[in-house]
């Protein structure tokens, strides 16, 4: 019995041998493949309360439900349209203030960065592009390359200064933004900026981006 | 190399064997028993150092935590980049390592504020925007939901960037190909999740945010969360390491390494994408030819690579050399990957190392009798899709000087006197036949190409 099951799993490994070893001419998977692993996952049977009605938190039962404080507290993202900007304000003249003590240490006195080593250049508005040229010419900055303020608004209030991020307040971050589109040629020295006319900002680049084509084959 | 084995030999082995028995029983309070056991003792305190003949001493004692590697194993990543003056980037060097999995403690980093120190008793994760249920989770609630595991690989959208611009001679796999490892994770589908809160049917988008310091945010469409999106805490048989997204990191299987978000706080469901910097300013992909840039490049393209012989190693001389190398697409499973030995003059089919499975490393293993020339290896791989790997010109061309997403062929050049160097070497191309139709290659029943 023992010789007759050694044998029949020998010749079952062989036929799994032979369908693995030559993948087919289109790369098809082999049918020994664990295609299972693969299959969408079973649609799970709801259980507890009525699906929809009140008291009802999923098929599982897991997980409580957010109270609106705790999202306040965490929603700090801020969208293209303005939705999510905070109350507050700021002028270039505040931001020059602010960027002089609490981000040229990194980025240069007049965002054009270098020191120290890796950190951004936040000020050029000269184009980054040559066109025809396959190469860049120059840094790519808020002034040239990035399409929506409200993303400079956004990325500084969560992120900077590199070194106590997120020790800004929203009327530090309204001015330095404020001061950043001006250097950058955006806006005007007097603008205030809050959350109605930081969503109006119109960036150079707006239209810069296109969509990935892939998975068409970009070459031929 | 084998030999006969003496009978003087096997009356040693088991007599050790019953030694170490008699010690087990007597345990480590017994003193009297310690001492009439003095010599064995003193013959296990020998073992921890280099003993000519292992075989005549005692071993060293199984312990509750490994003291790690052989001394004479030891692998390491390589710290790249700082920024600021503190280091964001460190390096898997792939030539250190066989199989597939990267050990964890040498999966490479990316970070854009260090890694965070996160008390998972603490920890929470907040699901809200278009979803009829605002919801928090704990850790445990998360692996409390049905699981699922996976080997995926992550690589950062900036590995191989180098070659955009051009790499030195000198360059190795670590200048080459640091940004890529390849893990099995576990955690909890995103479907899941999202039927758990009743994500919205004009849901489209939703963004994920990190506890980093940086708290880092990418737009993630929905479908891929629907597809095959993970919440993962586990990773290579254990919790998710700290560099890697301690106790929560999202995976997206086959997309680029910076969306899959690591240390994960929040998701916000909404019906568009949310533009952060890391989609705009970053990872993506300028066309200075035209003055756009292209935006939302999330699946790798199937790319591969020879990581022994590569860049920086001997090899031992004239004779058999085995080429080995990692190949991978985020569409997929690798359908077939060849390697030549002669600048791409002739290819032939290497053998894959099975499971081949989806989104994951596959190894490659080609056999070669080296006669001493100078020689160019270069690996190609083709995905399930039949897309075929390009050449560096192929990509230059259409994408100019990009920093991000590169897949092009690697070559590497041997030197007759063993040395290997990078090279920037194109081979032919597939003569008339579309790359999108490669994959119908004639192949004769032996694998062999016709
Ligand atoms: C300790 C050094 C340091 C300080 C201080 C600092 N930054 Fe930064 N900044 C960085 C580094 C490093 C990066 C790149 C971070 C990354 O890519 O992960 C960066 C990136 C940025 C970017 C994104 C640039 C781009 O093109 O993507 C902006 C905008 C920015 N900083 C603004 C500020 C502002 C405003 C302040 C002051 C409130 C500030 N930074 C203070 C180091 C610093």
């Amino acid at each position: 019995m023992k010789g007759v099951e050694a044998l029949l799993a020998l010749a079952l490994a062989g036929i799994a041998l032979l369908a693995t070893a030559c993948r087919g001419p289109a790369g098809l998977p082999s049918p020994t493949q664990s295609n299972l692993l693969l299959a969408p996952q079973a649609q799970p049977t709801p259980v507890g309360p009525s699906a929809t009605g009140p008291g009802y938190r999923g098929a599982y039962g897991l997980g409580r439900d957010a109270t609106p404080e705790e999202i306040a507290t965490w929603d700090i993202d801020v969208m293209p349209d303005g939705t999510g900007l905070p109350p507050g304000s700021g002028t270039p003249a505040q931001g020059a203030t602010i960027f002089a003590a609490k981000c040229a240490s990194c980025h240069g006195d007049k965002g054009q960065g270098g020191l120290p080593a890796t950190s951004e250049v936040l000020v050029d508005t000269r184009p980054w592009f040559e066109r025809g040229n396959p190469r860049p010419v120059g840094p790519r900055t808020i002034g040239n390359y990035w399409p929506f303020a409200t993303t400079v608004f956004d990325y500084v209030r969560r992120a900077m200064p590199f070194d106590k991020p997120g020790s800004l307040t929203n009327d530090e971050v309204y001015a330095v933004v404020a001061w950043l589109l001006n250097q950058n040629k955006i806006i005007g020295e007097k603008d205030v900026m809050n959350a109605q006319t930081l969503a109006k900002v119109q960036m150079p680049v707006r239209d810069l981006f296109v969509p990935d084509p892939r998975p068409w084959p970009e070459y031929q | 190399m084998a030999r006969q084995v003496s009978q003087q030999e096997i009356d040693t082995f088991v007599r050790r064997r019953g030694l170490f028995t008699r010690r087990q029983v007597l345990g480590g309070a017994a003193v009297v028993g310690a001492m009439a056991l003095g010599g064995a003792l003193d013959r296990l305190v020998l073992a921890q150092q280099v003993s000519e003949d292992t075989t005549r001493v005692q071993g060293g004692p199984a312990s509750d935590v490994s003291k790690g590697r052989s001394q004479f194993e030891q692998p390491k990543r390589t710290v790249t980049t700082a920024y600021a003056g503190i280091p964001q980037i460190s390096g898997t060097d792939q030539s250190q390592l066989v199989g597939v999995i990267t050990p964890s403690d040498l999966h490479f980093e990316r970070h854009h504020a260090g890694i965070p120190d996160i008390d998972p008793r603490r920890y929470k994760l907040l699901v809200h925007g278009l979803v009829e249920r605002p919801m928090v989770f704990t850790l445990d609630d998360l692996k409390h939901f049905p699981q699922e595991s996976f080997p995926h690989f992550v690589e950062c959208s900036g590995d191989s960037s180098g070659h955009y611009r051009g790499l030195l001679e000198t360059a190795t796999i670590v200048d080459t190909n640091p940004l890529y490892s390849n893990s099995e994770w576990v955690g909890v589908p995103l479907e899941i999740l999202f039927r758990e809160v009743g994500a919205k049917k004009e849901a489209r988008w939703f963004l994920a945010e990190s506890y980093d310091g940086a708290a880092m945010t990418r737009s993630v469409p929905m479908s891929k969360g629907y597809d095959d999106g993970m919440l993962t805490y586990g990773q290579n048989g254990e919790a998710v390491r700290p560099e890697q997204g301690y106790p929560v990191r999202l995976l997206l299987p086959g997309w680029e390494g910076n969306i899959n978000v690591k240390w994960l706080r929040r998701i916000e469901v909404s019906d568009r994408p949310f533009m952060t910097r890391e989609e705009t300013s970053k990872y993506t992909d300028p066309l200075p030819r035209e003055g756009k840039a292209r935006q939302f490049t999330f699946e790798w393209d199937a790319k591969s690579v020879i990581t022994q012989p590569s860049g920086g190693m001997t090899v031992r001389g004239k004779g058999f050399v085995e080429v080995r190398g990692l190949a991978w697409s985020g569409r997929g499973k690798i359908a077939r990957v060849e390697v030549s030995t002669d600048g791409g003059k002739t290819w032939g089919l290497a053998s894959l190392a099975e499971p081949v499975l989806s989104k994951t490393s596959t190894r490659f293993r080609y056999p070669w009798f080296w006669e001493g020339q100078e020689a160019i290896i270069l690996s190609r791989c083709t995905d399930e899709t039949g897309y075929i790997q390009p050449t560096r010109n192929q990509l230059l061309l259409v994408r100019g000087e990009s920093n991000y997403h590169y897949n092009g062929i690697q070559a590497w050049k041997i030197q007759p006197s063993g040395t290997v160097v990078q090279t920037y070497h194109e081979p032919p191309l597939q003569a008339a036949l579309p790359t999108h139709l490669a994959g119908l290659w004639p192949l004769t029943p032996d694998c062999g190409l016709v």
